[in-house]
């Protein structure tokens, strides 16, 4: 009997030591590296701004300048709800006093300067494959924006979401930080396409299917699925949903919010196409050639008109 | 016997139309889809054109300014308080939480879309002018409806 009480104690303490290792924080890049500070370029920095959608979020809601970045804004999801922060360059409210280092283990490992996880809220299961250099001139571009007073309050879930070390173990099943590289056989634009729409442009966070845990679930990606943000249904923008349209009719939603029909985009995509027409006309020809590429991938069923 | 029969059924139709257009006055959910599917209708040929696959017509683009024009007119009063539910709509209730937001951008729209009937008057004009209107469409669509 005691054999087996001290049996269960070990093996308790193991599975902890074993959850203590597995949610562990690991970072992108060392804290303190100062050589990441060098060469980052504002302009190029602009285009990533825009590439990453930082604005659909960041931005101080109900006024109309997307570049103060007071946050603030309600997500809501099944797990609560989550207000994206501040992140003008304002030193105590914002991350004014954050360094090159601090911006790249957030955006590529989700990792906060104090060591903590965030929440994939934040889409950093996407941007986790971005490259180094546009995160740098990111930052660059971010320095040069107006500090926004005001600290975003906390975000409002339920346990155990509330624990940010659970993280971890969703990080462990979901987070693929590999560079996205370039695929062999294909064109330039198709490959620019695939960085834009899988990294930065983290298209597939909301037009894939979620399983319950919030990982996205592969064979639905980019096929659509329920609107993580309400209740209504994300299209699926594979060559599946996307069967009648054409390269200029993607460029067209991209930059000017129209679909071939003659409606016109609306909900958090409005936003998309505001960053989306701030890009270089060739991003959203490679958009379009890159989603074009891909092979009809079925979503799960939408559920018939109430 | 035929003209009878011809004048018969042009009284059934005539008196069906009728009907039709007595249903849609007292349905606003009806009428404010109709007012949005003229915009996207009358739309579709500029669209065409600034992608560069339709040769610039400016009755065409007049046209759809006109929609825009009738649609942010007629709009404010498309949503009565009787309207949030019932029937097909994917209007949201955040309308007649901010109604006067929501009338300013229809006012807006009208205004907009009334000075371009007279600023565009040829292709560059229209290049120049035409998107910028657009915006007025995500104005309202991100907000107040709902997604499909």
């Amino acid at each position: 009997m005691r054999k087996l009480i001290l049996l269960a104690l070990v093996l308790g303490l193991l599975g902890l030591g074993a959850f203590w290792f597995v949610t562990e924080p690991a970072n992108a890049v060392a804290r303190g590296d100062a050589t990441l500070e060098q060469g980052g370029d504002a302009a190029r920095g602009r285009a990533v701004f825009y590439a990453g959608g930082c604005a659909s979020c960041h931005a101080t809601p109900k006024q109309e300048d997307r570049l103060l970045l007071g946050g603030g804004l309600e997500l809501k999801s099944p797990f609560g709800s989550f207000y994206a922060p501040n992140i003008s360059p304002h030193p105590v409210d914002g991350i004014g006093r954050w360094s090159v280092a601090d911006l790249a283990n957030a955006m590529l490992a989700g990792v906060s300067p104090d060591g903590a996880h965030y929440y994939p809220a934040f889409p950093y299961a996407s941007y986790a494959r971005a490259k180094l250099e546009d995160v740098r001139d990111l930052m660059a571009f971010l320095r040069t924006l107006k500090p926004v007073e005001g600290r975003v309050r906390d975000h409002d879930l339920g346990f155990p979401f509330n624990v940010r070390r659970t993280l971890g173990v969703w990080k462990a099943l979901y987070l693929d930080r590999t560079p996205l590289r370039d695929g062999p056989a294909q064109d330039a634009s198709v490959n620019r396409g695939r960085y834009l729409v899988e990294t930065l442009g983290h298209c597939a966070e909301c037009h894939s299917a979620r399983d319950p845990l919030g990982g996205i679930v592969p064979a639905h990606r980019l096929a659509g699925g329920p609107d993580p943000e309400g209740e209504g249904w994300v299209p699926n923008i594979t060559p599946k949903g996307l069967k009648d349209w054409t390269r200029g009719d993607i460029m067209q939603l991209l930059e000017l919010g129209l679909t071939p029909d003659g409606d016109s985009v609306g909900g958090s995509m409005n936003n998309v196409v505001r960053n989306m027409a701030e890009l270089p006309k060739e991003d959203r020809a490679a958009i379009a050639d890159y989603l074009l590429s891909l092979p009809p991938r079925d979503g799960p069923q939408k559920p018939a008109k109430k | 016997m035929i003209r009878g029969f011809v004048a018969a059924g042009a009284l059934a139709l005539g008196l069906f139309a009728a009907t039709g257009a007595v249903v849609a006055q007292n349905d606003p959910i009806a009428q404010r889809k109709a007012a949005m599917k003229a915009i996207g209708d009358a739309g579709r040929a500029p669209a065409a054109m600034l992608k560069g696959e339709a040769p610039f017509s400016l009755p065409a683009v007049q046209a759809a300014l006109t929609a825009m024009q009738n649609a942010g007119k007629q709009g404010p009063a498309l949503f009565p308080e009787t309207s949030k539910t019932g029937g097909d709509t994917a209007s949201l209730p955040k309308i007649w939480e901010n109604k006067a937001d929501f009338n300013a951008k229809l006012a807006k729209m009208d205004a907009d879309a009334t000075a371009a009937q007279t600023k565009i008057v040829d292709e560059a004009s229209f290049k120049a002018t035409y998107p910028e209107l657009l915006k007025n469409c995500g104005g309202c669509h991100q907000d107040y409806r709902a997604k499909r």
